[in-house]
């Protein structure tokens, strides 16, 4: 995790502008990333969370250019690595962006590695590939760097292939492989939803440690707040392709404004609470990003909504407070009118859109 | 550890659910003999959720097939209400299988695409029918209320038509409507998202309360386990570890693994903290597990004596039940046995 | 502000189709070329069967009757498509002869889904010695080359339409058998299928309520190549004078009628060959149309 000092003396390492990427499917044109924009210094992580279909992975293949065919980035999108519009990057150029400036792990390792050659040979080839080095020095690195990611008997493992590896290592060779060429940049998109508690616990202290020694960026995807809530240094949260919240970290738990935010960590069942605590969930479900309406994408499901909520679609925009953090909502929590909102359709028993909110549920948790 | 022993049973009229010395093993697809799961035994009380919680691989989902019958277990015995269902064959025990039911892990596998609704609920009730066809449509009809989908429209629908959450819904009306005792319940919400998850959670609450039923909770989500479980069994690699009232096991852990997997968890407060890696290591193969205590290969408490004497399951402090040599009594004897406050 | 943001890796970018970032998505759909092929298939195979069906009553010439005029050229006098060498009106005998490329197609196909599609979801669901017995059987079936069999068949029975259609039926047992024993065994691995067991469904339900409907998709897509395959087989059959016993009319035994004349009377052979190659066709495009429409739907 990056300190005061990395702050303080860091540059822009990625800057996102209005961000759109639509895809062509045959029921329409679905806005999967809906006008994101997003600034990330090096040496500091920042949590990307979100519930399927929120646009968080789309969000994470548009910065590596690795879209499906029917994606379409709509103009006016930007996308800076350290000032460099990287729509500008040709393909020859690309392939050595890709792997030294910016890499990426997926949730499945089996994404990144191939079935048929050994895991030493992978990473001789990327090493050999970007950094020109010799054989004997590749396989050199190789070594050291599947050491690194913390794999017990790396020369015998570094022999073996992909299946022979369980899950968790397998992971770490995907790691290996994406810190290889040192980049300044690493997406991790959902790294340990496929993974055991425990080895996601590994997993994640070794990407914080890698990060510490190599002060390279991060971006950490995933739909689970338990994991970014001590890890990232602050948090963008998602909903319906656009960014509803994001702020520090702490700021955001200790003082968050959208009510999706509050009502996705209400749903959460924790450790800390005693038994059948009765969660408070959300009702409905995410909408469907087909041409959606001119209006806030959480309104039909949000125990503050409004009439305004339903025809006007919120801008993210900073708080008086504090200039880090910002919120889109018309309402938010903790303000006189979030409050007053809030206040009013409990008093209704219903919200604008007609959703029954009761007084109990999305407050805290109880 | 090693989860043999059973201590940890009651002695109770009221335990509908008695699993006992239960074993799975079958033929890997390499030829070898996987054992999924070692010597597992646990009860239920009627209207007790019994989580079961662990890593995969540790035979959890085994251990539901095996109580379920699909199929039945290598050895060991499970009564439902005081019947032998693993001595049950063919339609002695397709007559039985009212009383038992399950919610599976996948929604969208776990229906028949090709079928509607109405038609999806209603096959338990017509397979076991003595009821008439307008009994079984108000039957139907009501507890797609209870599961609170829309009476008028789902029921002609089919079920690409509904999200993850509403299929599971649909999964859990299937089950009830047979008036199940005991429900086994493997991975329900795993597939689901958090603000999804969360209603599923509450519905079973809500019809473990209204139809008083016995239920097995399966997850490897620990905070879900304990939120709705009483009493849980913690497993690895085939075996248990421990078993105690979900609020004392969470609040002071007695056996090696389980303080791992609570530490392991990420908490949503960035106050909480990170610990440092509770467990280095992965899972041993379940086709080769280690002597004496499967879990010695990880634990950070590790003796000589835990490769040659496999622990058996005792009492190890008041209620807490433990399959290891040196359970952590420290913590648990500490007075703070409610729950970690926080909130 | 760059106007082209391609994305999408390459120089290959989205052409600036959207003005402003607000107004309504201009962004091109691409179009799907539009398939006539299995429209008109459809209405050919309708022809012919109503054809067949109705023979009788349509004003057609009795298809055995002979005539004056030998070997006619089709537009002359009351034939419309002509006479064959014996002077019988072709495009009756056409017509009647599609009752035998029908019943074969449509009869040998239907008996050979039903007994195959039994077998092989018996084959699938219960695996171990059910399996292996089926699959044994399916695969000696396959292991005859099928022309030979069928040669074999007729040469040990007498040639007639029940025969032919039994034959025939039997060549095709194998191709349902196997479709279906496979997506059997796919489906009994999903979890609705452990919920029937479940509920205590028997293995004959879980079979007809959960797995049949099921299976019986992929299984309508094969069903119409098969048909192709086997209306193929009956007219090579009744070309080598194998097939339904003459006066009966079949295309095949027209063809092979023709096959002397064919220089100097070129419709004789051309005219039920056209019909032969028309429905064939139409049960090829249908075939491929419904695996196309099948494809995507089980991919939902």
């Amino acid at each position: 995790m990056s300190t005061i000092e990395a702050r303080t003396a860091s540059r822009l390492l990625l800057q996102v502008r209005n961000l759109k990427v639509w895809f062509d499917t045959p029921r329409g044109l679905v806005r999967a990333v809906d006008g994101v924009d997003l600034d990330l210094r090096a040496g500091e992580t920042l949590g990307i969370v979100g519930e399927s279909g929120s646009g968080k992975s789309v969000l994470s293949r548009s910065i590596m250019k690795i879209l499906a065919p029917s994606a379409r980035v709509l103009p006016g999108s930007e996308i800076r690595l350290k000032g460099l519009d990287l729509a500008t990057v040709s393909p020859k150029q690309n392939k050595h962006l890709w792997g030294v400036d910016l890499s990426m792990v997926f949730q499945d390792p089996m994404t990144s590695l191939t079935p048929v050659l050994t895991v030493g040979a992978q990473l001789t080839e990327t090493l050999r590939f970007h950094l020109g080095l010799s054989r004997d020095q590749a396989e050199e690195e190789a070594i050291r760097l599947l050491t690194l990611v913390g794999i017990p008997e790396p020369a015998k493992r570094a022999k073996q292939y992909p299946h022979n590896l369980s899950g968790g290592m397998r992971q770490r060779v995907t790691i290996a492989l994406a810190i290889s060429c040192s980049p300044e940049l690493l997406i991790a998109d959902e790294p340990t939803t496929a993974l055991d508690v425990t080895v996601q616990h590994q997993i994640l202290n070794l990407l914080e440690r890698l990060q510490a020694d190599s002060g390279m960026g991060m971006v950490l995807i995933t739909h689970d707040l338990g994991v970014v809530a001590g890890r990232a240094d602050s948090i963008a949260v998602m909903y319906a392709g656009r960014i509803v919240e994001k702020a520090p970290t702490k700021r955001l738990f200790s003082n968050m404004r959208h009510p999706y935010t509050r009502a996705l960590i209400d749903a959460i069942p924790r450790i800390s609470h005693p038994s059948h605590t009765r969660l408070a969930s959300i009702p409905g479900r995410p909408p469907v990003l087909i041409d959606p309406p001119q209006a806030c994408g959480f309104a039909p499901r949000c125990p503050s909504a409004q009439p305004r909520c339903l025809s006007e679609t919120p801008v993210l925009e900073p708080t008086p407070i504090d200039p880090a953090h910002a919120s889109a909502c018309f309402f938010p929590l903790g303000t006189p009118a979030g409050d007053a909102a809030r206040e009013n359709n409990i008093k209704a028993g219903v919200n604008a859109a007609g959703t029954a909110v009761n007084a109990g549920e999305s407050t805290d948790g109880r | 550890m090693a989860g043999s022993g059973t201590a940890h049973l009651r002695a109770s009229d009221d335990v509908v659910l008695d699993v006992r010395n239960l074993t799975v093993e079958y033929v890997g697809r390499r030829g070898e003999r996987v054992f999924a799961v070692s010597d597992v035994s646990f009860d239920a009380r009627r209207g007790e959720t019994v989580g079961l919680v662990g890593e995969s691989g540790c035979g959890k989902s085994s251990v539901a097939k095996a109580i379920m019958q699909l199929p039945p277990p290598t050895s060991g015995s499970v009564l439902v209400d005081g019947v032998e269902v693993t001595a049950l064959k063919g339609s002695a025990l397709r007559r039985r299988r009212d009383k038992l039911q399950m919610i599976f892990q996948d929604p969208i596998s776990s229906l028949n695409p090709l079928r509607r609704v109405k038609d999806i609920i209603a096959e338990g009730l017509r397979i076991h029918g003595e009821l008439s066809k307008g009994e079984i449509e108000t039957r139907v009809r009501t507890i797609i209320e209870r599961v609170g989908l829309d009476p008028d429209t789902a029921p002609d629908r089919r079920p690409h038509e509904f999200s993850g959450g509403q299929c599971q819904r649909i999964s859990i009306a299937r089950a009830m409507v047979l008036d199940p005792q005991v429900v086994i319940c493997d991975e329900p919400v795993s597939a689901l998202d958090v603000s999804v998850q969360a209603q599923i959670m509450n519905l079973l609450e809500e019809m473990k309360a209204r139809y008083e039923l016995t239920m097995v909770f399966i997850a490897h989500d620990l905070a879900v386990i304990k939120n709705l479980s009483d009493r849980v069994v913690v497993m690895y690699l085939g075996k248990i570890c421990e078993v105690a009232d979900s609020d004392a096991l969470f609040a002071a852990p007695l056996h090696p693994y389980t303080r791992a997997l609570i530490q392991s968890i990420p908490e949503p407060d960035p106050e909480a903290g990170i610990q440092e890696a509770a467990l280095s290591g992965d899972l041993p193969s379940p086709s080769n597990p280690p002597s004496g205590c499967r879990f010695r290969t990880r634990c950070p408490r590790v003796q000589d004596i835990c490769s040659r004497e496999e622990p058996e399951i005792r009492e190890a402090a008041p209620g807490r039940f433990a399959a290891c040599h040196f359970p952590l009594l420290e913590a648990a004897t500490a007075p703070e046995q409610g729950e970690l406050a926080s909130a | 502000m760059t106007d082209v943001v391609g994305h999408t890796g390459s120089a290959l970018s989205v052409p600036p189709t959207v003005k402003s970032a607000d107004a309504a998505p201009v962004v091109k759909r691409r179009r799907r070329r539009r398939d006539y092929g299995a429209p008109l298939g459809a209405v050919w195979l309708g022809l012919v069967v109503v054809g067949a069906i109705t023979a009788d009553w349509l004003p057609l010439a009795d298809p055995n009757e002979i005539g004056n005029v030998f070997s006619a050229t089709p537009g002359l006098g009351d034939h419309l498509l002509g006479t064959d060498i014996l002077g019988r009106d072709i495009l009756s005998r056409c017509v009647y002869g599609a009752r035998i490329s029908m019943a074969v197609g449509l009869g040998a196909t239907a008996l050979a889904m039903v007994v195959g599609v039994a077998f092989g979801m018996a084959a699938g669901y219960f695996r171990g010695a059910v399996d292996s017995t089926i699959s044994l059987f399916v695969n000696f079936l396959m292991a005859f080359p099928p022309l030979m069999f069928l040669i074999a068949l007729v040469a040990a029975m007498r040639p007639s339409l029940t025969n032919l259609v039994l034959g025939l039926a039997l060549l095709g047992i194998p191709n349902f058998a196997r479709i279906a024993r496979a997506n059997t065994i796919a489906f009994a691995e999903r979890e609705f299928v452990t919920a029937s067991k479940a509920l205590g469904a028997s293995p004959f339900r879980v079979l007809t309520r959960e797995l049949l409907a099921n299976v019986m998709l992929p299984v309508m897509s094969l069903m119409l190549v098969v048909m192709a395959a086997l209306v193929v087989a009956e007219g090579s059959l009744s070309f080598l004078g194998l097939g339904v016993p003459p006066p009966t009319p079949s295309w095949g035994g027209m063809l092979a009628d023709g096959r002397s004349q064919m220089n100097e009377h070129p419709h004789l052979v051309m005219i039920p060959g056209l019909f032969f190659f028309l429905t064939v066709f139409a049960f090829n495009r249908l075939g491929d149309w419904a695996r196309g429409r099948i494809g995507r739907e089980s991919s939902l």
